[in-house]
């Protein structure tokens, strides 16, 4: 299949049809996140994507299966959610960078496969733009009811790495990010989106290509008898053979050794674990994310993410306008949880109020790591109806506790 | 630094409102402001409610959604009587009243035009009375410029469709300046 | 046939890696495998192009035994998994060894769509009748009336016709063959991997262990003999009376026809929206 080369640059400039001015080095453009999404995908390389249909990520499948046909991609409806991660996951052994967007009802469907691509650690991205639940809810209506599902969803341990953007710039940025993070540390990444993200427009100013920076997987540099499927460095990660390549190495999501056979053994079993897990805990630099605003001498300070850190943002300037010492933390990487950054900047803060659409997630991270803070410092404000917490909401809060 | 304009246009299910928000959110772009623009409809594609907006400034914009309307374009009763209260004192109230009949509040600046009845015995159909009554907003805010507008509607409609939408913006330009005279 | 010596099989084996086998003595998986290993070997394919490709069950362990590009995957997964490997690369030749449980209870709905798609997988469904590796629970092609563990009255209900079933869904390669006819397993293992499109071979075999005790078949030799005795070509289907016909296991490929095939019509589709322009 000829592969053919085309950013999503000369597409945004059919997108857009200003011709932007010489002088001016970037692309701006009205995109939708989940458009950005897609673009992201594209700049970062993704040449597969298999999907399903489903409110509200479907613009993103729409527009791959459109753009990805003229780049040599290949774009695939599948059957169900459960045989779009499953084939995201074979094409990647093959040497694809893939990449799928769902829902909660379809990211219900494919923990297992989730599971399947952590355990065999295998490079995949997910996105799973939320929308209001449980089961079908409110498919076109905002949640953040899947923080926990992103983190545990699959059956058994399995570290994640999951990013959280709150604007379409960012939805693109993260998904770059998203698909780099899955190369390099060899796992399934999953991306996080609010509904309101995904369908919100904004007046985004994209990177030069020539700035996006694209990691793609390490290639194993021994000769095929050599090679192990899991031959971890000091960081814990691993080269990767894809299929086709005279590597001939099995795959399987049974408990296996370092070659990838299937083991009972518990020294190899305990290896194996502990591989999955410090891939993440020893990299947590290289992996966490984090935003503050006006946190130097806050005495209240907001922790929120995705479109809850827009509303925050917006009460935390009001009520710095009229004299109120409160600030904002915002994980862009929401798992793993930026621990060590949220326990050093809440350290001096008297109240911490945490709003998120859904029945209380992240106010469990936040009460773990403020042990020394009583329970009537720690606000949680929840939402789960469909509609936002507003600014004035969230502000009326912190003149409350001022 | 002036404060963001906040803009709600609101109906129901294909009307044409979120179209006619992202025409407004291009246009933003065009005149080089920051812009966001968000919507809120129902899972169906026609009928029900439909809301879209659109929020343009000079400084970064922190909630996408509107909150205290600057400008509240109502194409129906249901939406009006729902969205009327968080006008702002000032604000500037647009209501159809082809299909808004009963206003239990006026604002300030109440215009009250029959869009659709207008667009549909000028061209003939009622299909372009979201560009019609678009045009007649950009016109009284100013919140874009007309020029941009017109930019965006031609590369956000199918090239078919750009002639019947340039008039139905004339004619809210038109009846605009009847209005503001 | 000329015979292939057993030296071949071995060296397309994972000798010092995974053995012995999971497979209880008598089953039929073996004969099922060494019959893929010497339509491979007699192809000359590179078996660096060929990617064996399995879900859960006892006839899935079978990819880790051999020297290919093997995956072992989810229950009822495998056509899905496939389906990925062959879109990217498709010149991978992509067999997939699947069970009664595996293809067509948990993964009918990847069975059917691949089918339908007509891409170029070959799956192997080799159907014993019985979940074998949880112990000996119904499937969709124990027959009426047998016993399983979760069946002790008996079954109730119906038991899947697989070939008419990949045939209705849109395969374009349909056989079917019993284990006892090894060369039959190898010649159509050699015509599948050869169509361009979804072929299905289904593979009736036997789990002497768990479903020949539990309905009363005899040990391993006397399964196979059944299949022997009880099965009859599909040419000889006309000229026989109905009775003798009835409750045989018809052998023979009951479907090959030539259809587009996926793969090649997404490259078509790409080349068709490049020459466009891509704009």
């Amino acid at each position: 299949m000829a592969t053919k080369k085309l950013k999503s640059t000369e597409y945004l400039k059919s997108l857009v049809k200003t011709e932007p001015a010489p002088e001016e080095k970037h692309r701006i453009a009205l995109l939708q996140g989940n458009q950005a999404v897609a673009y992201g995908a594209m700049d970062a390389g993704v040449n597969f994507f298999a999907g399903y249909p489903i409110t509200p990520s479907t613009e993103i499948a729409e527009i791959l299966s459109e753009e990805l046909p003229k780049r040599g991609g290949v774009y695939v409806q599948m059957e169900d959610e459960i045989a779009s991660i499953c084939a995201i996951t074979g094409a990647s052994l093959t040497g694809a960078k893939a990449l799928t967007a769902t829902s909660g009802p379809g990211f219900s469907l494919m923990q297992e496969g989730i599971g399947y691509a952590k355990i065999t650690e295998t490079p995949c991205v997910v996105v799973n733009v939320q929308r209001m639940g449980p089961s079908t809810g409110m498919p076109t209506s905002p949640a953040q009811g899947d923080i926990m599902q992103a983190k545990w969803g699959s059956h058994g341990d399995s570290p994640a790495i999951v990013l959280y953007p709150d604007s379409v710039r960012e939805s693109y940025e993260l998904t770059i990010r998203a698909v780099n993070l899955s190369e390099k540390y060899r796992t399934c990444v999953i991306l996080l989106l609010d509904e309101v993200i995904g369908h919100m427009r904004e007046a985004v100013t994209l990177p030069d290509l020539a700035n996006v920076r694209v990691i793609s997987r390490i290639k194993p540099t021994v000769p095929p008898h050599w090679y192990k499927h899991y031959d971890e460095n000091q960081k814990y990660l691993s080269p990767l053979a894809s299929y086709g390549e005279g590597y001939r190495f099995h795959v399987t999501g049974l408990t296996h050794d370092s070659h990838g056979f299937p083991t009972n053994k518990p020294s190899e079993a305990h290896e194996m674990m502990e591989r999955l897990r410090k891939k993440i805990t020893h990299n947590i630099r290289d992996l966490v994310q984090i935003e503050s605003r006006e946190m130097e001498d806050a005495k209240i300070a907001i922790f929120a993410a995705g479109i809850m850190s827009r509303a925050a943002k917006q009460a935390v300037a009001q009520a710095r306008a009229e004299g109120i010492p409160v600030g904002i933390l915002r994980p862009l990487t929401i798992w793993p949880f930026p621990d060590d950054a949220v326990r050093k900047m809440l350290r001096n803060v008297d109240t911490v109020i945490v709003p998120e659409l859904n029945q209380g997630q992240l106010i469990h991270e936040i009460r773990r790591l403020t042990k020394d803070k009583s329970d009537g410092d720690l606000i949680s404000m929840q939402r789960c109806d469909g509609a936002l917490i507003t600014p004035n909401e969230i502000l009326r809060k912190i003149k409350e506790v001022h | 630094m002036a404060k963001p304009y906040e803009i709600r246009l609101s109906g129901s299910g294909g009307q044409g409102l979120i179209l006619a928000g992202i025409i407004l959110a291009k246009a933003a772009v065009y005149d080089k402001r920051r812009v966001t623009q968000t919507q809120s409809y129902g899972p169906e594609s026609r009928g029900g409610y439909s809301r879209a907006d659109v929020i343009v400034g000079d400084s970064e914009i922190y909630f996408p959604e509107a909150t205290q309307f600057d400008c509240l374009l109502a194409l129906t009763q249901e939406a009006c009587d729902v969205y009327l209260f968080d006008l702002k004192d000032d604000g500037i109230l647009i209501i159809d009243t082809t299909y808004v009949k009963n206003l239990s509040m006026t604002a300030e600046n109440t215009f009250e035009i029959p869009f659709t009845e207008v667009v549909i015995k000028e061209l003939g159909s009622p299909i372009t009375a979201n560009i019609c009554s678009l045009a007649f907003l950009v016109k009284v805010t100013g919140v874009v410029k007309t020029e941009s507008l017109k930019k965006a509607i031609a590369d956000s409609v199918k090239p078919a469709f750009v002639d019947l939408n340039y008039k139905a913006m004339e004619l809210g330009f038109q009846l605009a300046d009847l209005h503001l005279k | 046939m000329e015979n292939i010596p057993q030296k071949i099989i071995h060296e397309y084996l994972r000798h010092d890696k995974k053995f012995p086998h999971v497979w209880c003595a008598g089953c039929s998986n073996g004969i099922v495998l060494g019959a893929i290993i010497r339509a491979i070997a007699k192809m000359n394919i590179d078996r660096n192009d060929i990617v064996m490709v399995s879900g859960i069950g006892c006839s899935s362990r079978m990819p880790v035994y051999v020297d290919f590009n093997t995956l072992h995957t989810l229950h009822g997964r495998p056509i899905a998994y496939a389906t990925g490997v062959k879109l990217f690369k498709p010149h991978l030749k992509v067999i997939v060894v699947t069970g009664d449980g595996d293809c067509t209870a948990i993964g009918g709905n990847h069975f059917i769509h691949a089918a339908r798609r007509n891409i170029d997988l070959t799956v192997i469904l080799i159907n014993n009748n019985i979940y074998g590796m949880t112990g000996g629970q119904a499937s969709p092609t124990t027959p009426h009336m047998a016993i399983a563990t979760t069946t002790p009255y008996g079954n109730i209900e119906p038991d899947f016709n697989i070939c008419n079933l990949a045939i209705g869904a849109g395969a374009s390669f349909v056989a079917r063959t019993t284990a006892f006819h090894t060369n039959e397993v190898q010649n159509y293992v050699r015509d599948a991997i050869e169509h361009p499109g979804f072929s299905l071979i289904e593979v009736v075999s036997s789990c002497p262990v768990i479903y020949g005790r539990l309905n009363k078949k005899g040990g391993p030799a006397e399964m196979l003999k059944h299949m022997r005795d009880e099965s009859i070509p599909l040419t000889a289907v006309d000229k026989l009376p109905k009775e003798k016909v009835e409750g045989k296991i018809v052998r023979g490929i009951i479907k090959r026809v030539i259809e587009p095939e996926f793969c090649a019509e997404y490259a078509k589709l790409c080349e068709r929206v490049q020459a466009m322009g891509g704009e």
